[in-house]
């Protein structure tokens, strides 16, 4: 009953999505008000009649209704409720589900939040979010739907995958959709300023919070997805640039670029059709992340089922949407106002550097990705691109990058007096020569990878904290508590997640060039030597957890003759799908990480044992962790808060104009 | 014509750069990367490739020795074999008579492997198996 509840709910959320995408449309063309009106109502319904078929969904999970198809085959009675809960998600049709629901979030969001907005651009923006509701919505009713019947019912559920059973995991997906769904807010409302053909400071005002929100999330949603594959996969690894990941990874550069755009809109009035443009494309990417991803056109733990339908109708479901943005686009970018120019020394210069390197360095990642999937089609010839690519194109592009971000945030707008600004940078860049000549005698080898890559992120860091103490004025006496609170959030959330970056290049230094390993073949006793390290095999014992047998291998780690400590890798059995996994055990410190994984032996009584030192890779997780927050901090922003941008401009914003 | 001049300058910086990247994708490309072969493929090769490859298809009936270092196994499309080596732990789903993909280097027709996939769930099979299967003939599964 609750089912057939939520299928109507579905079909219900469709058409209203349907009526929000057209009514306020006619309506914006008319000046009618009444129609215009509509758009607020249709995205309140359709977000309550998401919202009870995901909970009609989420019902049948919890009480393990096997007369559900999608819950007879992705759970199970015995599995933890957890993760009955973040089954919902944990397959193709919730996961969808999930995606609109989202997505019709945003739309209420736009709706209730929007009171400064424009009637006319208001109502535009929501009938695009709706038009995207209805054809994802047509999407999951026609290919995918999550209430399809089960007749006769099993006696019980087929479980989920159990690499999927995981807390990271389990949070994985809602962030990403908020990232990946997130850019469609910026998307609606540059299709709706080309469609009025004007866009203003204000128009930037209006998309920045929203792009910094999906940001934010997106950012968090990919390293939570990375910290996943890195202790739960047993390979170590935290980044393989696997086309999956790259279809993340995509929209989060383009997203990257469209922050600091953005920026320029604001403050100078300029850079406005680039910006237009860049919304379009980091929803692009978000799009072809979601058809790469779900359609099967590549294989991964992703690729619940394989059904060509699926993947056509999303192929279609992009090309419309962003063909018919970029033709738009086409048509009405040359008719729009043009911005103010600017000299190539000022910090608009500095983020027009920065976006054309992002977008470069968007485009090698998308042709590193794609590039096997058209040999593919075209040839038949199958071949697949992996890091050594990567580390040969996107790493070279983004080093220029990284040593801007250093130098942008000092240039003042419009005319910076570059002398000025290396005068302040002197001492950065003492430290980074320092930084590069330590990493350059220390390390074994001379190897000039980590050289470069420390003393980027060491100049990254010390321009930054230049610049911040600068503005706070922490060598002057009095009131720096005042000055640091009054200086805009925006301000300290660029800092802090300038500063995340470079946390993070040392994280991903350290572990490309430094990660020691070692496989040995043990039985208990024996002993494996890394590192420094001194690692014991104790024993081997058996355990049980909910749903699975599990056998856990207990290692002594030794340093200097002394016990410091025990890792208690696992293998485990889920009998239920017939699946084994290995769960890694990891002793995290702050210079680095001692990983261990077991596996099969060459006898009952041997059990393979491989050993990882990876150093810094911490640093990884604390970096991304301080560019979300710095996203979020920037959001705290009064000026930046969702709703709160007024048409008149806020004391701290410049005149729009010309120099 | 000075705002002209100007914005030529954005565009021309713009261009150069894309030019670059496009230079470094397309030597990236060459030495990077990774052709695919079946084991019946291989065979038919008249030079062994060079550099890394990618071998798919099924382990081998009794050609698994577990443990060990390296771990030893055969991968078969059922009209040829390949014999791989690899150090490291094996994917937990890796079984006799089931899809699997390994990348390394060809030497002397031993791969020896860094890098072993295996298909993610009981029934998933890589697509690249699935096609080199199909086209030796000998497997009509769906994809």
């Amino acid at each position: 009953m609750i089912i057939e509840l939520g299928h109507h709910a579905l079909v219900l959320a469709f058409l209203v999505a349907l009526l929000q995408g057209t009514v306020p449309l006619v309506g914006a063309a008319r000046r009618d008000l009444a129609l215009m009106e509509l758009g607020r109502s249709a995205a309140l319904v359709q977000l309550l009649a998401l919202a009870g078929a995901f909970a009609a969904l989420t019902h049948a999970y919890v009480t393990s209704d096997f007369s559900v198809l999608n819950v007879a085959e992705n759970s199970h009675s015995m599995k933890p409720m957890l993760y009955k809960v973040t089954g919902v998600w944990g397959n193709h049709e919730g996961s969808m589900l999930l995606w609109v629901l989202v997505l019709a979030a945003f739309g209420l969001a736009v709706a209730l939040r929007g009171h400064g907005l424009p009637a006319v651009l208001k109502a535009r923006v929501l009938a695009i979010q709706g038009l995207l509701g209805a054809g994802f919505l047509g999407f999951i009713l026609l290919t995918s739907n999550p209430f399809l019947r089960l007749d006769p019912v099993p006696a019980d559920g087929r479980d989920l995958n159990p690499l999927l059973q995981d807390p990271g995991l389990a949070f994985h997906p809602p962030m990403l959709y908020l990232g990946y769904v997130g850019f469609s807010v910026a998307f609606s409302f540059s299709v709706a300023a080309l469609i009025e053909g004007r866009v203003d400071p204000a128009w930037a005002r209006w998309v920045r919070p929203w792009t910094l929100a999906a940001w934010s999330a997106l950012t968090a949603g990919i390293a939570l997805g990375s910290w996943w594959a890195y202790y739960e996969l047993g390979w170590g690894g935290w980044w393989y640039w696997d086309p999956v990941e790259n279809a993340s990874f995509m929209p989060w550069l383009a997203g990257t670029a469209l922050l600091h755009s953005a920026i320029v809109v604001e403050k100078r009035d300029a850079l406005k059709s680039w910006t237009i443009l860049l919304a379009i494309i980091a929803f692009g990417f978000s799009l072809m992340g979601t058809f790469l991803v779900r359609s099967g056109v590549l294989t991964s733990v992703h690729a619940f089922a394989v059904d060509p339908d699926r993947g056509l109708y999303i192929l279609v479901l992009l090309a419309v949407t962003i063909g018919g943005a970029l033709a738009l686009f086409a048509f009405r970018a040359p008719a729009m106002a043009q911005g103010s120019l600017f000299r190539p020394i000022s910090r608009e210069g500095g983020l027009v550097a920065n976006n054309l390197l992002l977008a470069t360095a968007t485009a090698t990642v998308c042709v590193g990705t794609l590039y096997p999937l058209f040999l593919d089609a075209a040839t038949g010839e199958k071949v697949s691109v992996g890091p050594p690519f990567f580390h040969a194109t996107f790493v070279p592009v983004m080093l220029p990058a990284v040593l801007l971000a250093g130098i942008g945030p000092m240039l003042a707008w419009k005319r910076a007096d570059l002398e000025g600004v290396f005068t302040r940078l002197r001492f950065a860049a003492l430290v980074a020569g320092a930084v590069a000549l330590l990493t350059w005698l220390l390390q074994h080898g001379h190897h000039p990878g980590p050289v470069i890559g420390l003393a980027l992120a060491a100049w990254l860091a010390a321009s930054t904290l230049i610049e911040w103490t600068g503005r706070v004025g922490l060598f002057r006496r009095r009131g720096i508590v005042a000055r640091i609170i009054g200086l805009p959030r925006s301000a300290h959330g660029m800092t802090l997640a300038h500063l995340g970056l470079a946390v993070f290049i040392c994280g991903a230094v350290g572990d490309s060039f430094w990660r020691r390993e070692v496989v040995v073949d043990a039985t208990p006793g024996a002993v494996a030597e890394l590192a420094g390290y001194r690692v014991v095999l104790e024993d081997i014992r058996s355990g049980n957890g909910p749903n699975y047998e599990a056998e856990v291998v207990r290692l002594r780690v030794e340093r200097d003759g002394e016990a410091i400590g025990e890792l208690r890798p696992e293998r485990r059995f889920y009998p239920v799908q017939g699946t084994r996994t290995t769960e890694a055990a990891i002793r995290s410190r702050p210079l680095g990480d001692l990983y261990a994984a077991v596996g099969e032996g060459r006898t009952p009584e041997h059990r393979t044992l491989r050993l990882w030192h990876a150093p810094l890779v911490p640093w990884i997780w604390a970096g991304a962790l301080m560019m979300v927050t710095g996203g979020l901090v920037s959001l705290s922003d009064r000026r930046l808060r969702v709703g709160a941008p007024r048409r008149t401009p806020g004391p701290v914003t410049q005149p729009a104009g010309g120099d | 014509m000075k705002a002209k001049h100007r914005r030529l300058t954005f565009v021309g910086v713009g261009l150069l750069l894309l030019a670059g990247a496009a230079g470094l994708v397309l030597v990236a490309l060459e030495d990077t990367v990774v052709f695919f072969f079946a084991p019946s493929d291989l065979q038919a090769q008249e030079r062994a490739p060079e550099g890394r490859i990618r071998i798919g298809g099924l382990i081998e009936q009794g050609s698994l020795e577990r443990g060990g270092t390296p771990i030893r196994f055969r991968i078969t499309d059922l009209k040829a074999t390949v014999q791989v080596s690899y150090r490291g732990l094996l994917p937990d789903l890796i079984r006799e008579g089931q899809g699997v993909v390994a990348s390394g280097l060809l030497v002397d027709g031993l791969l020896e492997a860094d890098e072993v996939l295996a298909k993610h769930d009981e029934n998933y099979m890589p697509k690249e198996v699935a096609d080199a299967l199909r086209r030796a003939g000998t497997w009509q599964g769906g994809s």
